[in-house]
C-alpha cells in the first residue's frame, strides 16, 4: 500500500467516526460555509492536495506563477507600504491629516477625492450641492492640488489616487506640483485607480461611456510608460466588487477580467504587452474569513500570471506579476458594537499579509458611521503594525502554503475563477459582459442571499444580529463643516478672476479638437491644468465629445 | 367630485396619476371620471412599443421620447412590468431609463405592473391610455415587455406597434414570427451594432414578404392598399402622373429599421416612421377604422370578464355543482348538463354588474 | 385588481453605493411591493416628480456620502410643495445618530442605519403609510 492509501483508509475509518459522533452529537449546522458560502469539508487532508503539481501550480516566491509571493524574499526584504486612505474637506485640511499620518509612521499617502472631484464636477456646480468635502478632499484645479501637497516632497513619498473618470486629470494636476516643487515626473511614484469598469459594476463614480474610458485609459498606460516610468498606471480593482456584495470567487473573476480588457484595449491601441503590463498593479478587499481570503490572493495571483504568459504572451517577469494593494472589509463593519471592528480589522489584516499584500489600508473602527477621527485611524494603523512586528506572520513567507485546506481552496477559487472568465470571454468579453449586465447581476445576487442568511440568523453578525446590547449613540464622530462647498466655490471664483483665461480657453479648445482624434490626450490636458482650468471644465469639454454614461441596471 | 377630478387631470398631473391608481386597482369609482373624460379622447396618437427582454425597449422609448419632445409633442409613456407569480411583488425597471425626463412638465411616465391577470391588465391599460390622452398628451406610448399573446392584446389599443428585436438573442426570430403579422406595424432591430443585426432585417424582410405572396391576412396590408389609392387619388386630382402599382400597394411591406439605442442612432428615423403611420392612418381613414375594431375587441373582453367574473359568484357556483355532480352519478350526460347549466343561467336573469 | 403598495427607492445626490438600494428593493418586492428604482445620480426635483406621477405611497431614499442633511430635508421641501404630504418618506444609509432629529424634523419619518434588517423596513413601511393601500 503507497502513502495515499494508507491515508485514504484512515480516512474512511474517520469518516465512519464522524458519522457516530454526529448521530450522537448533531454538528451545530447542516452545511458548514465560508464566508462567501462555499461549502467545507469536515476536514482536509494529503487526499485533497494529492493531485496538485508543487512546482507547476505552487512553486516559490518570485517565481511563476507566483502563487507563493511576487517576491524572492517578500517581508523579510520590506514589508508591505502602510497606506491609509485619507481626505476631506479641504485641501488645507487633508494635507494635515496627510502630515499626521506620516508622522504616525505610513509609508504611502492615499488621496480619497470628494463624489464632485471623482465626477468630474466643479464644487460650484448644481449637482455637488451637499457633496463638497464629503466624502474625500474637493480639488477642482490646480491651486487645491499645490495646497493639498505643500511641504510633502513628492520625490520622497508614493501616493495612491483614488481616482478613476477623470484620472488623467488629478494625474496631470499632480504631475504639475511635482514640477512646481522641481520633482521631475520620472521620479514620481504612486498609483491612480483608473478602473472604470468596475466604476460600471460596483462603485458609480462614472463619467464617459466605455469606449472613449477605456481610450483615456490607453492613453496614460502609453503617456506615463515614456514619461512616468515608476507610475501604477491602473490600480484593477476587486474591492468594490466585494463591497457590493460579490463572493471571493466572484471579487478575482470579475477583477482579471476587467484587467483582461485593459490589456486587450491597451494592445488594441498598439502598445505591446512588456511596455505596460510591468505598471498594472491590482487592488483586493480582505474580508474576515482568514483562510477563503489568503486563498483568493494565492489563487488570484496564479490566474493572472498563466493569463498573462499564455494568453497574452508576455515574457517579461514583471508583466506576470499581480503586485496588489489591499483594504479591509469596509462592509463588514458594523455600526453597532463598533469596536467589535477592531477586531475584525485585525483578522482581515492577517489574511491580507498572509496573503503577500504589497501595500495595505485598514478601515477605522467608526467607518459604519462616519468619516474615521485620528485617534480611530491611528488604532487602525497601529494594527497592521502589530501584525507586522509583532505577529510573527512576516518571518517567513507564506506560511499557510501547504496547508491541506488552504490549498485546496486556492484551488477551488482558481477553478471558479476561470469559469467565469471563460463565460465572460463567450460574451465578448467585459465591456460586453458589463454592458449586458450580467456582471452586475450576478454580483447583486449574492449580496441579496447574503443578506437573506443575515437575516434568517443563518449567518451571524457578532453584536449585529446575535449578542446585541443596548448602546448609547456614539459620540465624537468626524464631521465635514458644511461651509466647504461654499469655501471652495468662493476659491472657484477668485481663480476665474485671476487666471489667464484666454490660455486656458486656448487650451480647452486644443483638447477639444484632439478628443475627436486619436492623439494622445494626456500632454494636452497637462497643459490644461498647467494654466489652471478646473476639472470641470476640462471634464465638460470631454463630456461635449463622449458623452455620458447610462447606468445599466438590473434588479 | 369625480367631475372636479375630471377637470383637475388636465393641468394637475398629481390628479392624472391618482387617477391611474384607480384605474390600476379597478376602483369602481373610476368609473365616473373616466365617462366625464370621454369626450376629450381620442386626440392622442397611441404607439405600442414592445419586443423580448433585453431588447432595449425602454432606452429606445427614451429616445424616442426625446425626439418627440424636440419635434414640439407632449409625451406619455405607460410601461407595464410582470409581477412576480409568488410574492405579487414587481421591480419596475424600465422608468430607471428614462430618468433624465423626470422634470420635463411635458413628459408624463408611469409603470404598470401585471398584478397577476394580464386580461385585467389589459382593461388597465386601456383605460389608463384613455386618461392620458384626454389629459393632452400628443402621443401615448405604451410599453410591455415580450410578443406573447396578452402582450398583443396590451398592445391593441395601440393605433401604431412597433416591434423590437435585438440580434443574438437566439429565439428572436421565432418571437417575430409569432408576432410579426398580427400587430406589427414598424420593425425595429435595435443594438444594430451587434453581430447579426443585418440579418435579422433580411429575414424580417423575407418573412413578410413570403407571408404576403402566400396571401396571408396581414395587419398593414389593407393600410397600404388604402394608402395607394388614397395617393393615386390625390395625384389625380392634383392631374398629376402616377406611377401605377400593378399590385395596388398590396406588396408593399412595413419599414424594418436599424437603431442603437445607446447612442440614438436611427431614432429619428424611426420617430419619422411612427408619425408617418399615424399620417397613413389619418389620411385614409384606418385610425377610425381601426380604432373601431379595438373598441369591439375592447368591450368584447370586457363583456368575457364580466361573464367570467359573474360565473365565479356563488350563484352560478351552486348551479354549476349541481351540473358536475349530476354528470358524475351519471343522471345526465355531460352535454345535455351544459345546456342545463346555460338555460339556467339566462333563466336567472343575465344581469352583470357594469365593472 | 388588489391594492400594493408602492414604492420609490432613490438614490439622491453623487453617491456611487448602491447594494444597500438594491438589496432593499429586491426585499420589497419579495414582501408584494411594487417597486421603482430611479437608479444613481438623481436630483430631488427628479425624485419627487417620479414620486408624482408613479403616485407611490413610499420614498425610500439611501444615502452614504454624507450629503444627507443637504438632499433629504430637500425632497421633503418640494413634496410639501406639490402637496404630497401623503408620501412616506424613509431614509437609509450612512447616517450619524446627531443627525436623526434634525432629519426627522424635516419629515423623514425614519432613518434606517447600516445593519438594519431589510425585514424590519418592511414592517416599518406596512405599519406607518400615510393613505389606505
Amino acid at each position: 500500500m503507497n502513502e495515499i492509501e494508507t491515508i485514504q483508509q484512515a480516512n474512511t475509518a474517520y469518516e465512519a467516526g464522524v458519522q457516530k459522533a454526529a448521530a450522537r452529537f448533531p454538528e451545530r449546522k447542516k452545511m458548514f460555509t465560508t464566508g462567501s458560502n462555499a461549502p467545507v469539508n469536515t476536514l482536509y487532508t494529503p487526499l485533497d492536495t494529492k493531485d496538485i503539481n508543487y512546482v507547476e501550480k505552487i512553486g516559490f516566491p518570485g517565481e511563476y506563477p507566483y502563487t507563493r509571493g511576487v517576491q524572492n524574499t517578500m517581508y523579510r526584504g520590506r514589508l508591505w507600504t502602510m497606506r491609509q486612505y485619507a481626505g476631506f474637506s479641504t485641501a488645507e485640511e487633508s494635507n494635515k491629516r496627510y502630515k499626521f499620518l506620516l508622522d504616525q509612521g505610513t509609508t504611502g499617502l492615499s488621496v480619497a477625492f470628494d463624489l464632485p472631484t471623482q465626477i468630474g464636477y466643479d464644487s460650484d456646480h448644481a449637482l455637488s450641492q451637499g457633496e463638497v468635502g464629503k466624502v474625500g478632499v474637493a480639488i477642482d484645479s490646480l491651486a487645491d492640488m499645490e495646497i493639498l501637497f505643500d511641504g510633502i516632497p513628492l520625490d520622497k513619498v508614493s501616493t495612491s489616487m483614488t481616482i478613476n473618470a477623470p484620472a488623467s486629470v488629478l494625474l496631470a494636476m499632480y504631475i504639475a506640483v511635482a514640477e512646481k516643487q522641481g520633482v521631475k515626473p520620472e521620479q514620481l511614484n504612486g498609483t491612480i485607480q483608473n478602473d472604470i469598469l468596475k466604476e460600471y459594476v460596483a462603485r458609480g463614480t462614472y463619467i464617459f461611456p466605455p469606449e472613449p474610458s477605456m481610450r483615456l485609459i490607453t492613453d496614460i498606460f502609453a503617456y506615463c510608460s515614456k514619461d512616468v516610468p515608476n507610475w501604477n498606471t491602473i490600480s484593477i480593482s476587486g474591492y468594490h466588487i466585494r463591497e457590493a456584495g460579490s463572493t471571493a470567487s466572484q471579487e478575482v473573476a470579475f477583477t482579471l477580467a476587467d484587467g483582461i480588457a485593459y490589456v486587450d484595449a491597451a494592445i488594441k491601441a498598439g502598445l505591446s504587452v512588456d511596455d505596460f503590463a510591468p505598471r498594472l498593479s491590482f487592488f483586493f478587499n480582505s474580508h474576515n474569513d482568514l483562510f477563503e481570503e489568503v486563498a483568493k490572493f494565492r489563487a488570484a495571483r496564479r490566474v493572472w500570471a498563466s493569463i498573462m504568459k499564455n494568453r497574452f504572451k508576455a515574457s517579461n517577469p514583471k508583466s506576470l506579476m499581480l503586485r496588489f494593494h489591499t483594504q479591509t472589509g469596509g462592509s463588514t463593519l458594523t455600526a453597532q458594537q463598533p469596536d467589535n471592528n477592531i477586531v475584525r480589522v485585525a483578522i482581515q489584516t492577517l489574511a491580507a499579509v498572509l496573503g503577500g499584500t504589497q501595500s495595505l489600508h485598514t478601515n477605522s473602527k467608526d467607518e459604519a458611521l462616519a468619516l474615521p477621527t485620528e485617534a480611530s485611524v491611528r488604532i487602525a494603523l497601529r494594527t497592521q503594525q502589530i501584525v507586522a512586528y509583532e505577529s510573527g506572520a512576516t518571518e517567513t513567507i507564506d506560511p499557510l502554503a501547504g496547508s491541506y485546506y488552504v490549498e485546496s481552496m486556492t484551488d477551488r477559487i482558481e477553478k471558479e475563477a476561470l469559469e467565469y472568465i471563460a463565460r465572460i470571454d463567450s460574451m465578448g468579453g467585459a465591456v460586453k459582459a458589463i454592458e449586458r449586465g450580467y456582471v452586475q447581476q450576478e454580483i447583486q445576487d449574492a449580496a441579496y442571499s447574503y443578506q437573506m442568511d443575515i437575516e434568517s440568523g443563518e449567518r451571524v453578525v457578532v453584536g449585529m444580529n446575535k449578542f446585541q446590547i443596548k448602546e448609547a449613540p456614539p459620540t465624537g464622530l468626524l464631521k465635514v463643516d458644511p461651509i466647504v462647498g461654499e469655501q471652495q466655490s468662493q476659491k472657484l471664483r477668485e481663480l476665474r478672476a485671476k487666471r489667464d483665461n484666454a490660455a486656458v480657453k486656448n487650451s480647452l479648445v486644443t483638447l477639444e479638437k484632439a478628443a475627436q482624434g486619436n492623439d494622445n490626450l494626456m500632454p494636452l490636458i497637462l497643459d490644461a491644468v498647467r494654466c489652471y482650468a478646473t476639472l470641470g471644465e476640462i471634464c465638460d469639454i470631454l463630456r461635449g465629445i463622449f458623452g455620458e454614461y447610462q447606468q445599466k441596471v438590473i434588479l | 367630485m369625480s367631475e372636479r377630478m375630471a377637470l383637475n387631470i388636465l393641468d394637475n398631473p398629481r390628479h392624472l396619476a391618482r387617477l391611474i391608481t384607480m384605474i390600476e386597482r379597478q376602483d369602481p369609482a373610476r368609473i365616473e371620471v373616466l365617462k366625464a373624460l370621454h369626450d376629450k379622447t381620442g386626440k392622442a396618437h397611441v404607439v405600442g412599443i414592445t419586443g423580448p427582454p433585453g431588447s432595449g425597449k425602454s432606452t429606445l422609448t427614451d429616445k424616442i421620447i426625446g425626439e418627440l419632445r424636440n419635434r414640439g409633442r407632449r409625451v406619455a409613456v405607460v410601461a407595464i412590468d410582470p409581477s412576480s407569480p409568488f410574492t405579487g411583488g414587481a421591480i419596475l425597471g424600465d422608468r430607471i431609463r428614462m430618468m433624465r425626463h423626470a422634470t420635463d412638465e411635458g413628459v408624463f411616465i408611469r409603470s404598470l405592473a401585471s398584478r397577476g391577470h394580464l386580461g385585467g391588465l389589459s382593461r388597465a391599460a386601456a383605460e389608463t391610455v384613455r386618461a392620458l390622452d384626454a389629459a393632452a398628451y400628443d402621443t401615448v406610448i405604451i410599453e410591455t415587455v415580450g410578443v406573447g399573446q396578452s402582450e398583443i392584446d396590451i398592445v391593441r389599443c395601440a393605433d401604431t406597434v412597433v416591434l423590437v428585436a435585438v440580434p443574438g438573442l437566439g429565439d428572436d426570430i421565432q418571437a417575430i414570427k409569432a408576432g410579426v403579422m398580427e400587430i406589427g406595424d414598424i420593425f425595429c432591430v435595435n443594438k444594430a451594432d451587434r453581430d447579426g443585426a443585418e440579418r435579422v432585417v433580411r429575414e424580417t424582410r423575407a418573412m413578410m414578404e413570403t407571408a404576403i405572396m402566400n396571401g396571408a391576412n396581414t395587419r398593414f396590408s389593407g393600410l397600404y392598399k388604402a394608402v395607394y389609392e388614397h395617393t393615386v387619388q390625390q395625384a389625380r386630382l392634383r392631374g398629376e402622373n402616377v406611377q401605377e402599382d400593378p399590385h395596388g400597394g398590396a406588396l408593399r411591406i412595413p419599414p424594418v429599421l436599424l437603431t442603437i439605442a445607446e447612442q440614438g442612432e436611427g431614432v429619428s428615423v424611426l420617430v419619422d416612421e411612427i408619425l408617418a403611420h399615424h399620417a397613413m392612418l389619418s389620411d385614409t381613414e384606418w385610425l377610425l377604422k381601426h380604432r373601431h375594431e379595438n373598441t369591439m375587441w375592447e368591450l368584447r373582453n370586457a363583456v368575457a370578464d364580466n361573464l367570467l367574473g359573474w360565473l365565479d359568484n356563488a350563484n352560478a357556483h351552486s348551479q354549476l355543482a349541481n351540473a358536475a355532480e349530476a354528470v358524475l352519478h351519471k343522471d345526465t350526460d355531460y352535454y345535455q348538463a351544459l345546456a342545463q347549466v346555460q338555460e339556467g343561467i339566462i333563466a336567472a336573469g343575465l344581469r352583470l354588474v357594469s365593472d | 385588481m388588489e391594492q400594493k403598495i408602492r414604492v420609490l427607492v432613490a438614490k439622491p445626490g453623487l453617491d456611487g453605493h448602491d447594494r444597500g438600494a438594491k438589496v432593499v428593493a429586491r426585499a420589497f418586492r419579495d414582501a408584494g411591493m411594487e417597486v421603482i428604482y430611479t437608479g444613481l445620480r438623481q436630483t430631488p426635483e427628479q425624485i419627487v416628480n417620479a414620486a408624482l406621477q408613479e403616485d407611490v405611497d413610499v420614498v425610500a431614499m439611501s444615502i452614504l456620502s454624507g450629503a444627507h442633511n443637504h438632499l433629504f430635508p430637500r425632497v421633503m421641501e418640494l413634496l410639501r410643495e406639490k402637496n404630497m404630504d401623503d408620501v412616506l418618506v424613509i431614509g437609509g444609509g450612512v447616517i450619524p445618530d446627531e443627525d436623526i432629529p434634525g432629519l426627522k424634523a424635516a419629515g423623514i419619518a425614519e432613518i434606517f442605519t447600516p445593519g438594519t434588517a431589510t425585514g424590519t423596513t418592511i414592517e416599518f413601511i406596512k405599519n406607518n403609510l400615510k393613505r389606505k393601500a
